[in-house]
């Protein structure tokens, strides 16, 4: 039941919208499979299966609204719905930023859904746990990890004619590998929307590779160093950043790209001229739905041209403000790269530190979008380019607006989930001058 | 770790309408009428019954039905009232000496029997990659019972009207002050669930939980600048009556910089605090960075004492089942063999506790059916004890678990959570003014700011919401760009007094999260404030392009 059909979810919306006695009638369908397996100290400790299912049913007379959802698809279950949404919306207040459902408008579907992932059985998933499982325990060492995928539809619909519905798949797998004697650590990310781009083993070996070379890890006084960040290093700090290109925000002082007076950083250069950072739904890699959450179109937006901040995000009822045009809110973020490997990226760097992974990223001030955070479960200090010593971990404190302003080189990207982020994200590995890490963790 | 899971629910789309925005009892009957516990017990046996015939050597069954409501205003409107209801099955066994869990939302027999076989099935399939069996320490059945939350005033029965019209005071209150944007938002939670398993328990629980989290935002539009001060109010488990503000429920901080509250709040005064508070932050001092006295008030130290010692005694995270997400621990089981690791000064006592009234880890059952309790985690600075729950009793010696098992709702597994961590207060009277009167160079810091530890939880820095200077003994003013960071157990071992019991409070983080998949539960942490010598400050101000 979880997985509905196009013909399926009509019959529910047009069900909802001759039901309605409202002025207009939003809908909005969705459904998943979620299944994982979790596994640690070398044995599973959880797997599941997740099944849900919701309709919601949002009405409006004039500025009045209401909402109601149910899991229930019965003609009964569903009047009740529209019902309880209109008594809701009768005894609201106005809502004075309210904003009409949008035009009927034909989406552009993207390439969001693949079979073979939406095949993927517990055998499947209790395999890509073996591998790491079975390969740490040949060599002595210890796993824990999470490999969880995802097959969902969504359907959007409103009374002036508009209607959308597309399938999409997904999977995550995450793997830390730690020695018996915890003196070391290594991890693995690894997202997809295809099944048959996942080499569990592959990515078992390099997490079992990190953790061997990451053994008695020295000291190395904090300070500024050139860093070579792996994707999954910088995609929490891209995403916080990415936060405040909300124009709304920007226009009233409450972001990194507000001016003194009243303005906001729109055309001006804060970024290397490397940089370059867009979202679009139909990107082959990371392609995403393409509506957004108030099934808005997407398109393809440059945020980041050349270094300038090019685009931001306006929501519909701020782009009535300000006369200009809303576009769908990003659903992924892409970084332009190059072909180098990461490997490429250490042989061309006389001193630096090499980052796998972040962790426990926060905001420490809004204004500068200075972020904390640790590096973790593989930290190696590199010299006349190569990889000499795994090194203790940092804390640091530094702004991705001034990480992206000291780009010295950018590798190839890589299609990575991030770990608190709401986008799929297509990010490059980078090497950085003057990162600033502030003090050691002996967390290993 | 805090995670930011209630911004996403904030932004969120709205969820399930099923009560009343604006008065009428339109479905409020349905809300307040829960499922008959007999009804559950039948489903419930039904479940046990199917587990038990497929193969299963243990089941429980957690029957629940979730109940939401967050309002969300911004300013003087009201952005969202999103209510929202989840009920189902989930169903966990032990078979061949391995877990198995399913969930459903079909409340048939037929659905739940399914569901109970596939949980058996699941088990089997992960017994194969198990090293050692599943060994449970010994719960006594207690047959069918009840508990709920002591709450007076009910927040389902509450016209929606009155509570938006309260938040959108405390905005209006903080704007008059001097923010220049205000946001007020209401998180109000009820979890009907009903616990079942084959040692013969059928607890009928009924929990709620609430939090009012207030932000005032100034900006300087000359300079550009823009500081933020968030609401010094705590999470409680209660009814609504914790927005009856008393009078006795207040409490002056030290110097008389700010109110802050115990047993109820006054949402609407510290929203007018807040205002002020924001806008001066504008002009504060910045600090310059070197070592301080930090003298921390609990609005701000519980957060501090949830990520060192709340997470770090984990006894899962100890063993390394968080190791890929949340981390493992510094507090490793052999620091805690040798029973003379010194974890703190002397004078620190950490005490769990699922009994305190108000918090929010108060419940009569965990979610493995075993009673609340109370019992020692630090005493007299050493490590004594872990958090567990009943498959790791034995590891550490323990008959009994502690009752420290969670899941964040019916569909979801239940494993090992924090109980309420809480520092006991000073043994000596002394007050906050007392304690600033003793610190030549110091840093008074409130509320909560930004967090970040690492995944042992040694390293960790901390920032708040207010901090204010003090100079041979008198606070002297505001500061701004201050993060203090120090090691765990040097910080908790530089503590140098704690204010007596008339200054304990709690604090309270709402959406903790832990596990894969992500759950989030609710957690209380009580203290007095506290004063740390020789702590390292540093200053977060930065300019960019």
């Amino acid at each position: 039941m979880s997985i509905l059909t196009q013909e399926q979810t009509k019959k529910i919306s047009d069900r909802v919208m001759s039901l309605t006695k409202a002025d207009e009638c939003i809908v909005n369908i969705e459904g998943s499979t979620i299944g994982n397996i979790r596994f640690a100290r070398n044995a599973v400790s959880t797997a599941g299966l997740a099944d849900d299912t919701r309709v919601q049913v949002q009405v409006a007379f004039g500025k009045k609204q209401g909402t109601a959802t149910i899991n229930e698809f019965d003609d009964k279950s569903i009047e009740r719905a529209v019902r309880r949404a209109e008594d809701l919306a009768k005894l609201a207040p106005d809502n004075p930023e309210f904003i009409p459902a949008i035009a009927k408008t034909a989406y552009k579907p993207s390439d969001t859904f693949v079979q073979k992932t939406a095949d993927i059985d517990p055998e499947y998933r209790a395999q890509a746990a073996a591998y790491a499982i079975e390969g740490c325990r040949k060599r002595g060492l210890v796993s824990a990890g999470f490999f969880t995928d995802r097959t969902s539809f969504e359907t959007v619909a409103n009374s002036n004619g508009l209607f959308g519905h597309q399938a999409s798949t997904s999977l995550d797998f995450t793997l830390t590998v730690r020695t018996e004697d915890g003196r070391g650590s290594g991890w693995v990310k690894r997202s997809a929307r295809d099944v048959s781009k996942f080499d569990p083993r592959e990515a078992a070996e390099i997490a079992i590779e990190k953790a061997l070379r990451s053994v008695d890890a020295k000291a190395l006084e904090p300070g500024r160093y050139t860093v070579i960040m792996e994707p999954a290093a910088t995609s929490d700090l891209l995403s916080f950043m990415l936060g405040g290109f909300d124009a709304r925000r920007a226009d009233e002082g409450r972001s990194f790209l507000s001016k003194a007076g009243g303005k906001n950083r729109l055309g001006d250069k804060l970024f290397d001229s490397q940089v370059n950072i867009w979202s679009d739904p139909w990107d082959k890699d990371v392609a995403v739905l393409p509506w957004d959450e108030n099934m808005l179109p997407r398109e393809r937006v440059e945020l980041v041209k050349d270094g300038k901040i090019n685009a931001l995000d306006y929501s519909r009822f701020w782009a009535q403000q300000k006369n200009q045009r809303a576009v769908g809110a990003a659903g992924n973020i892409i970084m332009a790269g190059t072909n180098k490997t990461t490997e490429e990226l250490i042989a061309n760097t006389k001193k630096g530190v090499l980052v796998t992974r972040t962790w426990y990223i926060r905001m420490v001030d809004p204004q500068s979008v200075l972020l904390t955070g640790l590096t973790r479960d593989g930290t190696f200090y590199v010299e006349n380019g190569k990889i000499k010593h795994p090194i203790k971990n940092f804390r640091f404190n530094e702004s991705p607006v001034s990480m992206l302003n000291n780009i010295e080189e950018i590798g190839k990207p890589v299609v990575i989930g991030a770990d608190e982020a709401r986008y799929s994200m297509l990010i490059p590995s980078m090497k950085i001058r003057d990162f600033n890490f502030t003090s050691l963790s002996d967390a290993v | 770790m805090e995670r930011r899971k209630f911004l996403q629910i904030g932004a969120g789309t709205a969820g399930a309408m099923l009560i009343p925005v604006f008065g009428n009892a339109i479905a409020a009957e349905d809300l307040l009428k829960p499922m008959a516990a007999s009804a559950k017990k039948v489903l419930a046996d039904t479940a046990m019954g199917a587990a038990t015939q497929a193969g299963a050597s243990y089941c429980d069954v957690r029957i629940g039905r979730y109940l939401n409501q967050f309002i969300i205003t911004r300013d003087l409107n009201v952005e969202s009232i999103n209510n929202t209801e989840s009920s189902g099955v989930g169903i966990r066994v032990i078979a061949d000496g391995a877990y198995g869990f399913a969930s459903t939302n079909s409340m048939t027999p037929d659905g739940i029997a399914q569901a109970a076989r596939q949980a058996v099935a699941i088990a089997k399939a992960n017994a194969k990659l198990q090293t050692e069996p599943v060994r449970l320490a010994p719960v006594k059945g207690v047959g069918e019972v009840a508990w709920a939350t002591p709450i007076v005033k009910d927040w389902r029965t509450l016209p929606v009207k009155e509570k938006a019209d309260m938040l959108i005071a405390a905005n209006k209150a903080g704007l008059d002050a001097g923010a220049n944007f205000m946001t007020a938002s209401l998180f109000q939670i009820n979890q009907q669930k009903y616990f079942a398993s084959t040692d013969g328990s059928y607890i009928d629980q009924d929990i709620h939980r609430l939090w009012a989290p207030i932000n005032a935002t100034a900006v300087d539009q000359k300079t550009g600048k823009f500081r933020s001060r968030g609401g010094l109010g705590a999470p409680a488990s209660m009814g609504y009556e914790y927005f009856d503000a008393k009078a006795a429920d207040k409490v002056r901080a030290a110097g008389g910089v700010t109110t802050l509250y115990t047993r109820s709040y006054d949402i609407v005064e510290d929203a007018r605090l807040a205002g002020k508070q924001a806008r001066e932050k504008l002009t504060a001092k910045s600090v310059e960075p070197g070592k301080y006295d930090l003298v921390l008030s609990p609005e701000h130290l519980f957060l501090t004492i949830h990520e060192n010692v709340g997470h770090p005694t984990e006894l899962d995270r100890v063993l390394g089942y968080e190791a890929n997400y949340a981390g493992t621990s510094f507090a490793g089981l052999d620091k805690w063999q040798t029973k003379k690791f010194k974890y703190g000064a002397e004078r620190v006592n950490f005490v769990a506790d699922r009994t305190t009234p108000g918090s929010l880890g108060l419940i009569g059952y965990d979610d493995e059916g075993v009673p609340a309790k109370k019992w020692d985690i630090i005493r007299d600075g050493i490590l004594v004890n872990y958090q567990a729950t009943r498959d790791q009793a034995h590891i550490i010696g323990e008959k009994e678990s502690h009752g420290c098992s969670y899941a964040d709702s019916w569909s979801t597994v239940q494993f090992q959570r924090m109980p309420n961590v809480s520092l006991e207060p000073g043994k000596a009277r002394l007050t906050p003014d007392e304690m600033v009167q003793d610190v030549k160079k110091g840093i008074y810091i409130l509320g909560r700011g930004s967090y970040s530890i690492d995944q042992q939880r040694y390293n960790f820095q901390f920032g708040g919401t207010l901090y204010y200077e003090i100079k041979n003994g008198k606070i002297t003013g505001p500061l701004e760009d201050v993060a203090y960071q120090a090691n765990t157990q040097e910080f908790w071992n530089a503590c140098s007094a704690i204010c007596d019991e008339r200054d304990w409070r709690m604090g309270g983080s709402f959406f903790d999260g832990k596990g894969q998949p992500s759950q989030v539960s609710a957690v209380s942490h009580g203290s007095s404030t506290t004063r740390f010598n020789g702590i390292n400050v540093i200053n977060t101000a930065r300019k960019i392009g």
